[in-house]
């Protein structure tokens, strides 16, 4: 299946790895507020984009990982850094529907009410990463170019 | 400080959420697009819309397109570095924080003219 839904990652976590979460959410919440108080709502919207929280999953991943492999006796420490690097890629694909979210709030708050732009950006913001993350899990990009390269090679012999 | 209480409640509230529902999922690369989730950003515009209005908010939204783009490389540099040189995760994702924030501000820079 290309995608499942697993409760071994909930039973992993730990109590404090909650709160740590809870506490950088609540961090980067309350400190994006301040820059904007400070120095602008120009300023301080970027900051609804910073990465706190993918540093803390990444390394949580990393964690489990390692843990899952050492109790079946493998040598976990590398097998947990590639699952971090993982991580990390999905959150790069996530970041085009992170962009997407963003330019439909720009564009049609000022008109429309919030209670509907917000509830329809985060839709559109897993309409696009989805897809995103769709395409480069069937090596689309490649085939992309590998296609590209081939028409190319036919038009340049035609 | 009310105010600050609020946001970090929410804020906190909204990242659990989404780190939750990423804990369930599995791969790890469509685990990991929660990571780009809009949980702050969610959490800040609700707020912003209540309490400073929908103009306030949208010109967040704006900025928020360019920390996108400086996330997006942030995760492209950190996943390269990650999966080719398997070093610990926690000093790489701490002082790639950095990388970000050049990124998000020297696009804000160039972009929006400030």
């Amino acid at each position: 299946m290309l995608v499942s839904v697993s409760t071994s990652g909930l039973k992993r976590a730990k109590w404090y790895e909650y709160v740590i979460r809870f506490s950088l959410g609540g961090l980067v919440t309350a400190g994006a507020a301040l820059l904007a108080k400070k120095f602008g709502p120009e300023f301080g919207g970027l900051f609804l984009a910073f990465p706190a929280i993918l540093a803390a999953s990444a390394t949580l991943v990393e964690k489990h990982e390692r843990e899952r492999k050492q109790e079946k006796g493998i040598h976990g420490r590398y097998r947990g850094r590639f699952a971090a690097g993982a991580d990390a890629a999905g959150a790069a694909m996530g970041s085009f529907g992170l962009m997407a979210f963003a330019v439909l709030v720009w564009k049609f708050l000022p008109n429309h009410s919030a209670w509907i732009v917000l509830p329809s950006a985060t839709l559109l913001w897993a309409l696009v990463s989805g897809p995103v993350w769709w395409a480069w899990k069937r090596d689309c990009p490649y085939r992309l170019k590998l296609a590209l390269l081939r028409s190319s090679a036919n038009q340049s012999r035609g | 400080m009310k105010e600050l209480i609020v946001r970090f409640l929410i804020g906190g509230f909204a990242v659990s959420m989404f780190s939750t529902i990423s804990d369930l999922l599995k791969p790890k690369t469509f685990a990991g697009l929660f990571g780009a989730a809009p949980s702050v950003a969610l959490a800040s515009l609700g707020l912003t819309v209540l309490m400073q209005g929908t103009a306030t908010a949208a010109t967040e939204a704006r900025s928020m397109i360019l920390g996108a783009v400086a996330l997006f490389i942030y995760a492209s540099v950190m996943s390269r570095v990650m999966l080719r040189f398997r070093p610990p995760a926690l000093p790489v994702f701490l002082s790639g924080l950095l990388l970000w924030l050049a990124v998000a501000v020297g696009l804000w820079y160039v972009v929006l003219g400030v």
